[in-house]
């Protein structure tokens, strides 16, 4: 009884999203409202103890935000997704239903430099402690267990670019260890790597990037995959017991494998407040139907600037795990087949004073802090989004002082050529 | 039958063509899954009648509460089992005794020597299921929360 999968780009279009069954608007409406009336007492009170579907407050809930959400928990082949106002809010909500004050999480080195400061000093503040690992030996996350570890965290394909993380491997140390995997999957995103696929338990994007694709709406995701047992013993309470917010439900037990969604909706979304706005929602929910054919673009527009790159002479070398000599080809051709993204790095000869004059001269690539946008960009990782970071972590994050970043847009890949060739000088 | 995956037409028939849906396991605890499962099942027009010893003679939700299915008075379509594994096989007997056409175990209950017996005399079956969260799925309720119903559909009316 088993159908066919229908195809990706099939899913991009339609998950979610039926006809309005009143109106028969085809789009997805924007419901641009705040909250949404009872048919009596009763009903209001079933909604407030999550024992009937139906929207309260659009902090919890919003009928265009949920479109969203369920398009790319398929396109993730996970159970359900939450939607953030952006992906560090979706972070801060899915460590809010794994953690207790004092607990750990092991996390790689590699990550968005963002992710970093926010896991080791933001989220410092509230107990839960980071432990760092170099994902380039996954046994590194072994070693660093202990009793205390809640969750592993990765990106697969990790900001700032060229470097992919053996997921399948992870995931079967954080088993080992009955922990969860996160995967920040926002780099390679579910058109060129499903996560969950490869054992990981829940899926973060920051939406803002390919997913949205057009640079003009902040948004986050999680994604639950639906597998991980939360009930098999008490380290999990937020989801395996008693929630005295909600007289006694148990998160777990009530809504299955989709427990950990409703968890960060009906705690962390309801207390900590990160909710998507409705506008944004249709917004990225627009560009989500064209991401496969972005993808394709994207990255065969990445692998042409990378090559021409490589061969140049002044440049000292090339991040682009799509490049057969790059040392992270092998796990690229595993987990990415269809492409090894947009984003990735390179040094100039010339060191960073060549780089900064690099960045200056760029006339189509924009100077900017964001990637997966349509247009091309360009930044200067050390002195802006790695800013946080020291020295130190900002090489071993891959983010050191001679390094740029590009994040390859859609645009014609020779005119993209020509504007580095000139700029190069 | 595969047990692991059920088609949509599948799910979506056992829900129109039941009304009276017994519920073995009710809660009287306003609080617990069943209690709130049988309120929504209520709520979207089936007969939902409660099976408890423990709570039998009782009411819960406006329905009397029996302590087995052979005490129901009326006919019964489905039986809807919020028990354990081990609890299946003694009501899927019963069930078959009251001419029930489906057998249906709760989300984390499977009990595959209790479908075979139950198949074999003709009733449907569904394990590791809530004929709550499957009603919402095929409703359209259940993408409110965001969840993937793995449902495409260009059409105005949903399944259910």
């Amino acid at each position: 009884m088993t159908e066919k999968k229908p195809d990706f780009a099939t899913l991009a279009v339609h998950a979610g999203s039926s006809p309005d069954p009143v109106t028969g608007a085809r789009v997805t409406p924007i419901y641009q409202t705040t909250s949404y009336v009872f048919d009596d007492a009763d009903h209001a009170a079933q909604l407030f103890n999550l024992q009937t579907f139906g929207n309260i407050y659009t902090r919890l809930t919003n009928p265009t935000t949920a479109v969203l959400e369920e398009r790319i928990a398929t396109l993730e082949g996970g159970r359900a997704g939450v939607a953030c106002a952006s992906g560090h809010a979706a972070q801060l909500i899915a460590f809010h239903a794994l953690m207790e004050e004092g607990d750990e999480f092991i996390a790689s080195t590699r990550l968005y430099g963002g992710s970093i400061t926010q896991f080791g000093q933001t989220f410092a503040k509230m107990g839960w402690k980071v432990i760092w690992a170099d994902p380039d030996d996954p046994e590194n996350f072994r070693r660093a267990m202990t009793d205390r570890v809640k969750a592993v965290f990765i990106e697969g394909l990790a900001n700032p670019g060229g470097v992919v993380t053996d997921i399948e491997a992870i995931a079967d140390i954080a088993h080992e260890h009955h922990v969860p995997l996160i995967v920040d999957n926002t780099l390679a995103t579910p058109y060129l790597c499903n996560p969950l696929q490869w054992g990981a338990d829940i899926v973060i994007h920051s939406a803002t990037k390919f997913i949205g694709g057009h640079g003009n709406s902040m948004g986050g995701i999680i994604i639950d995959g639906g597998r991980f047992d939360w009930s098999a013993d008490d380290r999990y309470p937020t989801l395996s017991a008693p929630n005295p917010s909600y007289h006694g439900l148990r998160f777990h037990e009530t809504f299955g494998d989709f427990g950990f969604a409703m968890a960060c909706r009906a705690l962390g979304l309801r207390d900590l407040g990160p909710a998507l706005s409705p506008f944004n929602a249709f917004l990225i929910l627009t560009g989500s139907e064209t991401l496969p054919l972005r993808m394709e673009k994207h990255c065969a527009n990445a692998l042409k600037v990378a090559e021409f790159l490589r061969q140049d002479e002044r440049v000292a070398w090339v991040s682009y795990a799509g490049l057969t000599d790059s040392p992270y080809y092998g796990l690229a051709q595993k987990y990415l087949p269809r492409g090894a993204g947009s984003i990735f790095t390179f040094g100039l000869k010339g060191g960073y004073e060549a780089g900064t004059e690099l960045v200056a001269r760029v006339n189509l690539f924009s100077h900017l802090a964001n990637i997966g946008d349509v247009r091309s960009l360009i930044i200067h990782p050390a002195s802006t989004t790695h800013r946080q970071l020291s020295e130190e972590q900002q090489i071993a994050a891959g983010a050191g002082p001679d390094v740029i970043r590009l994040s390859i847009g859609i645009e014609g890949a020779d005119d993209l050529i020509a504007d580095l060739d000139q700029a190069m000088g | 039958m595969n047990h692991d995956s059920y088609s949509d037409s599948y799910i979506a028939g056992i829900l129109r063509d039941c009304r009276t849906i017994a519920m073995v396991g009710a809660s009287a605890n306003w609080n617990r899954p069943s209690f709130f499962a049988m309120k929504y099942l209520q709520g979207k027009g089936y007969r939902v009648i409660p099976v408890n010893p423990g709570q039998a003679g009782n009411e819960i939700l406006g329905e009397t509460v029996y302590a087995g299915l052979k005490d129901i008075p009326v006919p019964v379509d489905m039986v809807d089992c919020f028990r354990k594994a081990e609890a299946i096989p003694a009501i899927c007997a019963d069930a078959i005794d009251i001419g029930a056409r489906v057998l249906w175990m709760q989300l984390g209950v499977r009990n595959m020597d209790a479908a075979r017996q139950a198949e074999a005399a003709g009733l449907k079956v569904v394990m590791d299921r809530c004929p709550k969260i499957e009603y919402g799925r095929l409703s359209g309720e259940l993408g409110w929360i965001g969840v993937n119903r793995g449902i495409l559909s260009a059409k105005k009316r949903p399944l259910l």
